[in-house]
Parts: C-alpha cells; sequence; structure tokens
C-alpha cells in the first residue's frame, strides 16, 4: 500500500476562535525522518495529531496517495505521556492486534516479541501502571509498532526520560525506520534532532517556518527566528 | 434498647437454629435482587460505555435524565408495573403480577438509572484518557465500548454494589407488585415490614440485622473476588 506522498494545502485547526495550527503547505515524501521543531506552544503536537487524523481540521485539505481508511489502517501513533492501557504488559502490546481479529494466543506471541526486542520480556505480566517512565515509553513503542506501521507519528517521546532511556528509545527508533517506517516525531531535544533527522520541520506560531533537509538546516537555517531557535535564544 | 438486645438475640437464634422460614425468605432475597442486578448491569454497564463514547444530539441531556432516575420513587415504579403487569393492563396475559418475576423486573427499573450513572462517571474518566489512544488504534465505537467495560471493570463492580444496596433494601416496589405472599413473594424488606406491623418489633430488627449482615457478605464476598485492592491492580 503506497500512502506517500501526504499532502496538506492550507490546513488549519483552529479552537474556540483562535488558530492552534496552519494554514500548513507541506509535502512529505515516503522515506526518513521528518523531524518537528520549535518553542513550546508553537503547536508541534496539534501538527502531529493532525497529520494523524485524531485531531479534525477545520480547513483545508490533507491528502494521502491512497484512501484515508486505509491509510489510517498504516499509521500509529506515540504520545507525549504514554496511555498506559489498565492491563498487564503483554496485554496493551497484544491490544491493536487483537482489534484486527488476530487470536488471542497469535496476538500474545507477537506481543512477547515485540516486548522482548523493546526490553520487556521479563516483565509481560506486570501491570502497565506499575512501569517505570522509560519502560512506560518502550510499551508504548512496541504497541504501536506491532502492527508494523508504514508511518509512526511521535509526539516528543522522550520527554522526562533520562539519557539511557532516551538512548534505548532511540535505538528503537533507528531499527524502525531501518526496518522501513517512516518516522515524522517532534522534540525539544536538539541532539536528538540532530541525530535521527533527515528532514527538519521548523514550526512557529501554528505555521511552517522552515521545512529542509537536516543537513541544510543545521549548517544554517533559512529564517532568523530558526537561527535563533538553534541558538537557544526565546523564539515566540 | 430492650428491643434492640432482643433483636440480636431473636437474629443470633434465627441464624443458629437455621430457621427454615428465614432460609427460604433469605433465598428468596438473593434470588430476586442478583436476578435483578444481573438484567440491570447487563442494560447498564453497555448503556453508560456508550454514553461516555458517542457524541450525540440530546447527550446532555440522556445523562442529566439519566441522573434524575436515580431518584426514581420506588413505590411509584411499583404502581407503573402494577399497572402494566395487572389483568387489564397490556402484560395481563402473562400472569405476572405477584410473582417474583414482577419484582424482578421492578427492581431492575429502578436500579438501572442508579447502576447506569455510577457506572458512566467512572467510565467517563476512563474515557478521557483512553480517546486518543483508541481512536488512533482505529478501533471501533463497538472496541471502544469493550475496552471501557473491560479496563473498567472493577470500578463498574463499585456501581453494581451500589444497584445491589439499592435492590436488597428495596420494599415499595416489590410490596406493591409481590403482595408479601408467605411462601411465593415474601423477602427479607417485606417480612421486616410485616412484623413491624404486627408489633412484633424483635422479629422485625432480628430480619433487618440478617439482612444487614447478608448485604455486607455479600459486598464483602463481591470486592474478595473482584481483588479491589489488590496491589496494582485495576
Amino acid at each position: 500500500m503506497q500512502l506517500f506522498p501526504l499532502v496538506a494545502q492550507g490546513a488549519q485547526v483552529r479552537r474556540r476562535g483562535k488558530v492552534l495550527v496552519g494554514p500548513v503547505d507541506l509535502s512529505l515524501r515516503g522515506q526518513g525522518t521528518s523531524i518537528i521543531i520549535g518553542p513550546n506552544g508553537a503547536g508541534k503536537t496539534t501538527l502531529l495529531k493532525m497529520l494523524h487524523g485524531i485531531v479534525r481540521m477545520n480547513g483545508g485539505s490533507l491528502d494521502w496517495a491512497c484512501p484515508l481508511e486505509e491509510a489510517q489502517k498504516h499509521q500509529a501513533f506515540v504520545f507525549q505521556t504514554p496511555v498506559m492501557m489498565r492491563r498487564s504488559v503483554i496485554e496493551n502490546i497484544a491490544y491493536p492486534l487483537r482489534l484486527t481479529g488476530l487470536s488471542r494466543r497469535q496476538a500474545r506471541a507477537q506481543a512477547a516479541d515485540w516486548a522482548a526486542r523493546v526490553g520487556l520480556g521479563e516483565i509481560l505480566e506486570r501491570q502497565a501502571t506499575m512501569l517505570s517512565g522509560g519502560e512506560r515509553q518502550k510499551l508504548a513503542l512496541a504497541r504501536a509498532l506491532v502492527r508494523e506501521p508504514q508511518v509512526l507519528f511521535l509526539d516528543e517521546p522522550c520527554a522526562a526520560l533520562d539519557g539511557r532511556a532516551t538512548r534505548e528509545i532511540e535505538e528503537i527508533l533507528v531499527h524502525a525506520a531501518g526496518s522501513g517506517t517512516r518516522l515524522i516525531m517532534s522534540t525539544h531535544n536538539m541532539g536528538q534532532a540532530r541525530r535521527l533527522a533527515d528532514e527538519v520541520i521548523f514550526v512557529l506560531q501554528g505555521r511552517i517556518h522552515e521545512f529542509s533537509p537536516a543537513a541544510e538546516f543545521f549548517a544554517g537555517p533559512e529564517t532568523a527566528q530558526a537561527r535563533a531557535f538553534l541558538n537557544g535564544d526565546i523564539v515566540e | 434498647m430492650n428491643d434492640l438486645w432482643a433483636g440480636l438475640s431473636q437474629a443470633f437464634l434465627l441464624l443458629v437454629t437455621l430457621d427454615a422460614d428465614l432460609v427460604e425468605i433469605t433465598l428468596r432475597s438473593l434470588r430476586v435482587t442478583l436476578s435483578a442486578l444481573a438484567i440491570a448491569c447487563a442494560i447498564a454497564l453497555p448503556l453508560a460505555a456508550f454514553l461516555a463514547v458517542r457524541r450525540f444530539r440530546m447527550r446532555r441531556a440522556a445523562i442529566a435524565v439519566l441522573n434524575a432516575l436515580m431518584g426514581l420513587p420506588p413505590v411509584v415504579v411499583g404502581l407503573v408495573v402494577y399497572v402494566f403487569l395487572s389483568r387489564s393492563g397490556p402484560f395481563g396475559v402473562f400472569g405476572l403480577l405477584f410473582t417474583p418475576t414482577a419484582m424482578i423486573i421492578a427492581q431492575v427499573i429502578i436500579v438501572v438509572p442508579l447502576v447506569a450513572s455510577v457506572a458512566h462517571q467512572s467510565l467517563r474518566e476512563l474515557w478521557s484518557d483512553y480517546h486518543d489512544l483508541l481512536i488512533s488504534m482505529n478501533a471501533t465505537q463497538f472496541q471502544r465500548v469493550q475496552a471501557l467495560l473491560w479496563d473498567g471493570r472493577r470500578a463498574l463492580l463499585t456501581a453494581a454494589l451500589a444497584g445491589f444496596g439499592r435492590a436488597i433494601g428495596e420494599v415499595g416496589a416489590i410490596m406493591v407488585v409481590g403482595g408479601n405472599i408467605d411462601h411465593a413473594t415474601r423477602v427479607l424488606t417485606t417480612a421486616i415490614a410485616l412484623e413491624t406491623g404486627k408489633g412484633d418489633f424483635a422479629m422485625a430488627l432480628g430480619l433487618g440485622f440478617v439482612l444487614i449482615a447478608l448485604a455486607v457478605a455479600v459486598n464483602l464476598a463481591i470486592h474478595w473476588l473482584g481483588r479491589t485492592e489488590s496491589e496494582g491492580r485495576w
């Protein structure tokens, strides 16, 4: 199933008369990792959710290369604060597979495999709500990747994690990208952005200020705001 | 005070001797209440989950009506059920009036709004946690309802227990539709009302203590079975 290019034209999200994101004009290709950066409140999370389709647009269009229903089946989302279902680790990871009609036994077998890949193989039956922050994010990643999505949206997946946990999450993401999963991710961590990005989307006040290959962006951003942001200045 | 002691000793005596009438009345109370509760939960819990998940016109009004129905006067419910089940009523041909089935019907009508309302409160909070995740996973409405009911099962136990408490202590409606007929529709609450009317306060108190003990025992049993206080479990 060919999902890309993903084309947004004048896409906009408004709430109570205030424009949160947009108008956004954007065309994403099917390869690589796109990193969305920008200051707090710039609209990174809303942009990600809009692209994924869990935030309703109020204007413009967003078109995948295939019908929307098909595209939705091949996407997954990892939230900044991982949502832990009130189940065990293995049942959390197996849940997306159960939704597709897979038997419980098959779903649990695949879930156990994914849990082992992300380092949760020893705590399969532990209640997910009892996990640490790093373990929760790993579980969320395994749950998102278990259906082998073509595109994975991640909203600051390493926020509030220590260096070691961040490195482990990044290793999982690099492996997923290597396996062909398209990553679209927001982050505040510029080091992480430099390590993972193939292209950078710089967002400010709900609009895309700059969209360029990572090497070009980090070598010399085109806009003054992006330069200021990279220098650590306060940008509003 | 003498009546209280007499009631306690009467209750003790009834329990120790396993009084045949008491056993029969108690078992009937449990049968009627648990049947009503099972039917009410089968209606109320999916309804609560549906109201939490689905957005539709008049949803707020539906929730407000549901909450308001928690205060349904049991005697009025009994009266309405009586009219429907009486020989001249629309369901008179079934001959259900003054049977345990009529009592179950009345209790279901009383308990459904209570269970649905309490369940909706907890499922609404769970849904606010799960909303983005389940939409992101493309879960259908039915799958969302299923997930809420399963993952919220321990919170729903509280709703069911509230329903049990309401049903086991109900007297007005089941007196009207059941008739308090000996060996047929007499239950603990109607027996208490009868003994009080006869002036036998010791017997009435004895039955009352048995009723309280029964309610506490069932609550504890359900809590134990549901392991609601186990660490880290939902």
